[in-house]
């Protein structure tokens, strides 16, 4: 287990405030950008994106739906209108493009609930959690869409924390907010990244999609690693970053295929020897003068212990 | 991270230590225990989370009959297996008459619906509601507003009906969309006065739109006239059971032969009318 409870000092110490904190600043104003987009209207009648984070209409013309509120909607066998369906079809799209999780890290409105319940455990040092495997959220996503088709009702959207707080905060029905507050007691008291890194089946959905998803985060001068294990500190997946990281000794890719990665560039911020870098998954390249063996081998097992 | 799921199933052995190295205490086939073992773990418990979710969605079609959906909205079933619950419909709605549901609303979170006696359904001409639907659990085959069926408006307390006393309210009559149509006003005798009459109004479920606008203008404290989801508020013909006329008219002619004429039969007794003298 990582006792790494100061992650980022030595970031900041080396590469200074801005570029030890960068991406934690875009993705917090990605998150802003794609809220107020939506509350610009209800709040100062300035409509740009109508209706919620399940299905939207911006500006009139650009239709976008959530693809993992299609399939159940395709599970519970009504065929939908091609609004819907090509909104769906854009999303998907984007995603193949952007890097399927980077919904999670970027736009989801219940990261930064989970993101917070994750800063106060670094920072009250609560390190217990319980046991979950982050392959659950499949099974949970197979199990909303089996239910979806049994019942022939859009099960998951009776109780996704992320829809409802969505709905909570632009359209003002504040029970909306109770699964987010469940969700946020969870993480910080059970479970450590309990719900978006091991039950969130929308996450699931979109790791499907990061499957195969163009933009990756690589670690491209994995040679200057020091072992001082601050980006599984940070990482809310970080199982994803062993293979690339200590690929030296397998000859495994430096890019970070694993799905789970949500491209939140947390690993870049802290690296205090700019390990990481975004790329696209077939850029296998190592940073200038990083001769694969140069560095001292370290047996990969304790990293994945400490996943 | 391979540790605990072999010991999690070593054969029993006390030192599993040495039960791992022991090749006869090895799974002929790790991969296919490990996915069992998985099946088994990850399956339960998706399967325990499912069967609460099923309840839940179940427990999601109780719909408060005072809850209407918007017009073209899809029967219920249906309507709650394409609505995803994005707000587009109330967004679109010009009078704030939709609103989504919330918990403890009634209807199933998230989806729309309307209060009549709050704010009717003002049947805009365009239809915005249907229109912003992407998924169709508004029928976008409806382009003529008052094709709508958001329910049927039934006088629900003929006890306190102004009209149904004798008096003249005719509110609901005047405030209808298709006046003439979908309420009428039946004039009967008013048998507690005998000299007066009684403007019954009545509603004709066929052109009822259920927009509420009757509800929504009785000046009763509570109103006489409510609607009602279709559902509840129209019952559906037994199919086994036919109207004679309506099939006479179908065939073109009476389905069976003339009823037999039968001679007149009674007894002969003196004094009834015919009978001989």
């Amino acid at each position: 287990m990582s006792a790494n409870l100061t992650p980022y000092v030595e970031a900041r110490e080396k590469k200074g405030l801005w570029l030890s904190a960068r991406f934690a600043i875009l993705r917090r104003a990605s998150q802003f950008v794609f809220l107020a987009l939506f509350l610009s209207g209800p709040l100062f009648g300035l409509w740009i994106a109508k209706g919620t984070i399940a299905s939207s209409m911006t500006l009139g013309i650009l239709p976008l739906t959530d693809p993992f509120v299609m399939l159940q909607v395709l599970a519970t066998r009504h065929w939908p209108e091609m609004l819907s369906l090509l909104g769906g079809l854009i999303v998907l799209a984007a995603y193949l493009l952007l890097g399927g999780r980077s919904f999670c890290a970027w736009v989801c409105p219940l990261n930064p609930v989970a993101d917070f319940a994750a800063f106060l455990r670094r920072k009250l040092g609560i390190t217990q959690t319980a046991k979950l495997r982050p392959e659950f959220r499949n099974w949970i996503a197979v199990a909303a869409l089996v239910v979806s088709a049994a019942t022939g009702v859009v099960a998951w959207e009776l109780v996704n924390p992320i829809t409802a707080l969505h709905r909570a905060l632009v359209f003002g029905l504040w029970f909306g907010l109770v699964p987010a507050a469940a969700v946020f007691l969870f993480d910080l008291l059970v479970a450590k990244h309990g719900w978006c890194g091991h039950l969130c089946p929308v996450g699931a959905c979109y790791g499907a999609i990061g499957q195969v998803a163009v933009l990756r985060v690589s670690a491209t001068a994995r040679s200057a690693c020091d072992d001082c294990m601050d980006c599984f500190a940070v990482c809310p997946e970080p199982h994803v970053i062993g293979p690339a990281l200590r690929g030296e000794r397998t000859g495994a890719s430096p890019v970070i295929l694993n799905r789970d990665c949500t491209l939140c560039g947390a690993c870049i911020d802290v690296c205090p020897e700019a390990v990481f870098r975004f790329t696209t998954r077939f850029d296998h390249r190592l940073a200038d003068g990083a001769a694969p063996g140069t560095r001292k081998q370290t047996p990969p097992t304790s990293v994945a212990e400490a996943a | 991270m391979l540790l605990p799921g072999r010991l999690g199933l070593s054969t029993g052995n006390p030192n599993k230590r040495d039960a791992m190295t022991r090749p006869v205490d090895r799974p002929a086939n790790p991969q296919r225990r490990k996915a069992l073992q998985d099946l088994a773990r990850f399956g339960g418990g998706a399967a325990a989370c499912g069967v609460m979710l099923a309840a839940f969605a179940e427990q999601s079609r109780a719909r408060p009959a005072e809850a209407l959906r918007p017009p073209g909205a899809l029967p219920e079933k249906e309507f709650l297996s394409a609505c995803i619950r994005c707000g587009l419909c109330v967004r679109d709605c010009p009078y704030n008459t939709l609103k989504l549901a919330d918990w403890a609303d009634g209807p199933a979170l998230g989806t729309p619906y309307f209060h009549a006696r709050a704010v009717p359904c003002e049947m805009c001409d365009t239809v915005p509601c249907v229109k912003a639907c992407p998924t169709g659990a508004l029928d976008h085959s409806l382009v003529d507003i008052n094709k709508a069926k958001m329910g049927v408006a039934v006088i629900t307390s003929r006890e306190t009906c102004l009209n149904l006393q004798g008096l003249r309210c005719d509110v609901c009559y005047r405030v209808c969309p298709v006046i003439d149509k979908a309420i009428t006003l039946e004039r009967t005798h008013n048998t507690r006065t005998t000299k007066h009459a009684i403007f019954e109004p009545v509603v004709h479920a066929e052109f009822c739109t259920g927009c509420g606008k009757c509800e929504k203008s009785c000046v009763l404290t509570e109103a006489a006239i409510k609607v009602l989801p279709v559902e509840i508020a129209v019952a559906k013909q037994d199919a086994h059971y036919r109207r004679g006329w309506v099939e006479k008219d179908k065939a073109g002619g009476a389905l069976i032969d003339a009823p037999v004429k039968l001679d007149i039969r009674r007894p002969d007794l003196p004094g009834l009318p015919g009978a001989p003298k």
